[in-house]
């Protein structure tokens, strides 16, 4: 190290690694800033409200109201239905995403052609605005407008979004739609690492192509999987929009998170929807938790997608 | 030899099977919006679904008619335009500064940053939305550009910062000083020799970013009540039909479609770029 620097700080650092700080500190202080501004302010702030008793429709009532929100909250089954819907919905999707985006990701490695065609496909779905995909799956669905009740072994006249599963069925089936080639492609990324010759030596072996999958993608890509499931979990957890058009909550397919935009905009109280809101957040905690301490998911090799 | 063709068999249907899976539900809603009120319904096979029988532009018309001041979708799509264009940029200049000392200088409380943007990353968006509400009336942000810039900013950093570490990690910093010492003033080497190695990087950052900004719904539909600021995800959750007893899926459709077609040829002309920033190698603090 820079032994025969005279300038040695009280720290024991020198001037030169001092400036270096200050400088690093300055370049990511505007970046930090912008990222706390909007999460850990409001976050708190979440707090506040809903520990009041705040309806924007009478705002001269009011006043602090304890955990009395919270007690609501909890003791209604709308929360515990929605919990269930959204935890429902969040499971079954990532696991079809995670078995066709593995597909997907193994097609896209091995294909001996046609390689280009297939990432370039894949990305549509993920550049496509939620709104829209969602839009698309609801008039697919459609018993009059639709082309999902023309296929065979469908009933011409089924109401999709008539019944709960059956909604949930056409929910699922934008959510996966949608989201399955990011799963794709981060997959596709852990798939690379894995040295080849290790598949030459399991054949030369004579280990079939689902031996190699199980005994040696399988366990070397794990610590990709996990990250991918966590993030995409997460993100499934938060689902909105999809359900918003889609159902608008109809048939008891509310998601958590519409339960927090209906109190908090809808029906303009502040108090029960902040209430909301900090137990969605302590619920997405839990799942980050569980995923990091119970699978033992490595977040250094995570990274923000969606 | 036979082992050969069925290999070339089996890839084809699936290659096949992925382009019907990405496809189907963008030709269908670009189907639909050419589609008149009457035939909409119509189409009793999948195929005829997805063919229009009288093709029409007529509901692309209906969504410019009337000009800006009538036309329930010329001010979300310019909203969503500006909004976009705008977070993107921001966006785009804090993180690269940040992730500029990130992967080039030693400095106490780099990890904490990262795991910090992952942390934002994964924070759920919903929660943020009542105090903002509240505060956004408060500071006269509600319904204003702003007002949806600021919460695309906080969480589109995260993903800007991680995708911009990751290729500035890989760029030879050293060519600077090798330009220095051939007779290059800092501001040559800078511009002659980092930006054109950076600029990729930050271009596909700033498309991912964009993507970002242009999907988003729950910011866009909480915190805007009128033209003013409402983009076009949220316009199409109100778009109401011609009168109340017409559906307005053709008009959906038609804005969807509208919507669409620039991701699409974004998606086409930059995929390499796309899957590079998207999968560039995760980031250890």
């Amino acid at each position: 190290m820079s032994g025969i620097s005279a300038r040695l700080g009280r720290d024991g650092a020198t001037e030169r690694t001092r400036s270096e700080r200050r400088l690093g500190w300055m370049l990511c202080a505007p970046a930090v800033g912008a990222m706390l501004l909007v999460t850990a302010y409001p976050i708190g702030y979440a707090v506040v409200l809903s520990l009041q008793d705040l309806d924007l429709r009478f705002p001269e009532e009011g006043g602090f109201a304890g955990l009395d929100n919270y007690q609501a909250i909890l003791t209604s089954d709308l929360w515990w239905t929605d919990l269930f819907n959204t935890v429902f919905v969040m499971a079954i999707s990532v696991a079809i995403e995670l078995t066709l985006g593995m597909i997907i990701a193994l097609v896209m490695y091995r294909a001996i052609f046609g390689r280009g065609v297939v990432r370039t496909s894949v990305l549509i779905p993920y550049g496509i605005v939620t709104v829209v995909a969602a839009f698309s799956w609801q008039f697919a669905f459609d018993p009059e407008v639709g082309w999902i009740n023309d296929l065979p072994f469908i009933a011409d006249d089924k109401a999709w979004f008539g019944e709960r599963f059956s909604s949930f069925a056409a929910v699922i089936t934008a959510e996966v739609w949608k989201t399955t080639p990011f799963m794709a492609l981060l997959l596709l990324a852990g798939l690379v690492t894995i040295d080849d010759g290790l598949y030459e030596a399991a054949k030369v072996d004579g280990a079939s192509a689902w031996q190699r999958f199980r005994r040696i993608t399988l366990p070397l890509m794990k610590p990709a999987i996990l990250v991918a499931l966590l993030f995409r979990t997460l993100d499934a957890f938060r689902i909105f929009d999809t359900i918003f058009v889609m159902t608008r909550g109809a048939q008891d397919t509310e998601s958590v998170s519409i339960l927090g935009y209906n109190q908090l905009i809808g029906r303009l109280n502040l108090g029960l929807g902040s209430a909301v809101s900090v137990l969605i957040f302590v619920c997405v905690f839990i799942i980050a938790f569980l995923f990091i301490r119970g699978f033992g998911v490595r977040m250094q090799e995570g990274r923000p997608g969606t | 030899m036979g082992r050969g063709t069925r290999e070339y068999g089996l890839w084809s249907i699936g290659i096949i099977l992925i382009l019907i899976f990405a496809l189907v539900p963008v030709l269908w809603i670009v189907s639909l919006s050419f589609k008149t009120p009457a035939t909409i319904a119509s189409g009793d096979t999948v195929w005829s679904s997805f063919w229009p029988d009288n093709f029409t532009w007529k509901n692309y018309e209906s969504l410019f008619e009337g000009g800006i001041d009538e036309s329930p979708f010329i001010a979300p799509l310019i909203n969503s335009i500006g909004i976009a264009l705008i977070t993107t940029l921001i966006s785009i200049v804090l993180a690269s500064f940040c992730a500029y000392a990130i992967a080039r200088l030693q400095f106490p409380g780099k990890a904490l940053i990262l795991a910090g943007a992952l942390a934002i990353a994964m924070f759920p968006p919903i929660s943020t939305v009542g105090p903002l509400f509240d505060m956004w009336r408060t500071l006269g942000l509600y319904d204003t550009w702003p007002g949806l810039i600021i919460p695309y900013l906080t969480f589109s950093l995260p993903l800007a910062i991680y995708t911009l570490v990751a290729f500035f990690r890989e760029i030879p910093w050293d060519l600077e000083q090798a330009a220095q010492v051939d007779g290059a003033t800092p501001f040559q080497a800078f511009r002659k020799v980092i930006i054109p190695l950076a600029a990729p990087g930050v271009f596909t950052a700033a498309i991912l970013v964009f993507i970002f900004a242009w999907n988003d719904f729950l910011f866009a539909i909480s915190l805007t009540s009128s033209d003013a600021s409402r983009t076009v995800p949220a316009a199409l959750a109100f778009f109401t039909g011609e009168s109340q007893f017409t559906e307005p899926t053709g008009s959906i459709a038609a804005a969807a479609s509208i919507v669409t077609v620039p991701i699409i040829i974004f998606v086409l002309i930059f995929q390499r770029r796309i899957v590079a920033g998207l999968t560039a190698g995760a980031v250890k603090g």
